[in-house]
């Protein structure tokens, strides 16, 4: 049995939440680095190169990418052989993200849903932990802005829709949200399980390293042909049109009831703020 | 630190770099089109859901507006907190349709610029029109780059909204794509 201190979560937490809010990924780097060279519009190079001098600019001057440093979602996978001991981990992780929203001077963006009435420390994050084999423990946490998150959705197909429905929900949803979500985009698919299932995959696909396919030979070719007709939409980088409208296409899936085909599309903008580390 | 306007990213993007003091006049507002990238330099108010209630509030109350609106660009946006010794945390555009239903009442009154992100409604882009106003997009998710076009920042109104108060800033050479023109035409 492995014993793990769950001031520990909370350091490691707050660490992530600051490095993520000011620091741009390789691989985020690479890609629009990539998308930069392919794009033929003026406007759309000129976004890509200004998203690029942001990213510099933000790790020098830690100064945050995005002003809507987001919600925080936090993914704990603990091996059972792992015993947790200090404080309640519910009670760490939101301790961490407070301490990074403070000392890091990042906008507090959590409020209640009706009043309106901010939480002051972006409090509470939304956990979920989940119980894998061994007695290794796993850390994951994504800052998501919600200009993104609003431009989600969750449809139940009729298993009759089969794939062409599932391509064409995929499509217009690009389609609808336009240069709202801030493309060019990284799309996370959950395909299968229930309405909830479906959504919670789409989200936990951003996690996958950018340029990686599914191992799924038929969801690889299923991600290749969405890239391609996402960009086919020509929303073009922040809705001004052009070539580059997505960076990269996720999708997961999980067996389903045979009277349904739930399907989820997350959009993420292209400031994607996600992290996985071993504890 | 200002924020160098990018001229060229190829050899082919030969676009004319354009230049704007605020506040716009009728004639520099009339003669822009959908698709241009402007830099500009002068006040700007932010305001974004929460202060567009309120305002509209005041508007049905009678009461005088916080900011004077027919001088007055708005941006939606909310920014990051300063740390101690900066002017201004990030403060990149927020989504522009969230303030669609509250903006017509805004024009009506003499706004004549906006900037946010994303497309307006059809009764906002006629509505600019009818007022020969403008809309121009911000570039999203570069807060970082907008913070270093703000040359001064200070509280106007709503200050207990935080993120969400109404705040006067001295803009430089801040880049935004005109989106909806005085004409009623967009990019989008």
């Amino acid at each position: 049995m492995r014993i793990i201190n769950t001031d520990l979560i909370r350091g490691k937490v707050k660490e992530l939440c600051l490095e993520l809010a000011y620091k741009m990924s390789d691989d985020l780097k690479a890609s629009l680095e990539r998308g930069r060279s392919q794009e033929c519009t003026y406007l759309g190079r000129q976004v890509l190169a200004m998203l690029l001098e942001n990213g510099e600019r933000a790790e020098e001057q830690q100064i945050p990418l995005c002003q809507d440093t987001g919600m925080v979602f936090v993914y704990l996978e603990l091996g059972q052989d792992v015993h947790l001991e200090g404080p309640f981990v519910g009670d760490a992780v939101n301790q961490g993200v407070r301490e990074a929203y403070e000392e890091g001077y990042l906008r507090k963006s959590m409020v209640d849903p009706i009043t309106r009435a901010n939480t002051k420390d972006n409090t509470p994050a939304q956990i979920q932990i989940e119980m894998v084999p061994g007695d290794g423990a796993r850390l994951s946490v994504l800052l998501k802005g919600f200009g993104s998150e609003n431009m989600g959705r969750v449809r139940m197909l009729t298993p009759s829709a089969g794939v062409e429905g599932i391509v064409d929900f995929v499509l217009d949803t690009v389609r609808e949200a336009g240069g709202n979500p801030c493309p060019p985009l990284v799309v996370g698919i959950g395909i299968g399980g229930s309405m909830d299932k479906s959504a919670a995959m789409a989200k936990k696909a951003l996690f996958r390293p950018l340029g990686e396919r599914s191992p799924d030979p038929f969801l690889k070719e299923l991600e290749n042909r969405l890239l391609r007709e996402i960009n086919e939409t020509h929303v073009g980088p922040m809705g001004f049109g052009g070539e580059i409208t997505g960076l990269e296409v996720f999708i997961e899936k999980f067996p389903t009831h045979l009277a349904g085909l739930p399907v989820a599309v997350n959009l993420n903008c292209h400031s994607l703020r996600r992290k996985t580390i071993e504890l | 630190m200002n924020y160098n306007p990018i001229k060229e990213t190829k050899q082919d993007d030969k676009e004319e770099v354009i230049r704007l003091n605020l506040p716009l006049t009728d004639r520099q507002r009339s003669s822009l089109q959908a698709g241009q990238m402007v830099y500009l330099t002068g006040t700007l108010y932010t305001a974004r859901d929460q202060a567009h209630l309120r305002m509209l509030q005041e508007i049905r109350e009678g009461k005088e507006l916080p900011i004077p609106l027919s001088e007055a660009g708005i941006y939606y946006c909310g920014p990051t907190p300063a740390r101690p010794g900066n002017l201004v945390g990030s403060i990149g555009p927020t989504t522009s349709s969230r303030m669609d239903k509250m903006t017509v009442p805004l024009l009506e009154k003499g706004l004549k610029l906006m900037i946010g992100k994303g497309k307006r409604s059809p009764e906002v882009v006629k509505a600019i029109a009818e007022q020969k106003a403008l809309y121009l997009s911000a570039i999203g998710g570069a807060g970082a780059l907008y913070a270093g076009c703000i040359t001064a920042m200070e509280p106007v109104a709503y200050e207990d909204l935080m993120a969400e108060a109404v705040y006067r800033i001295e803009v430089k050479d801040f880049p935004a794509v005109v989106s909806v023109d005085s004409s009623g035409n967009t990019i989008f």
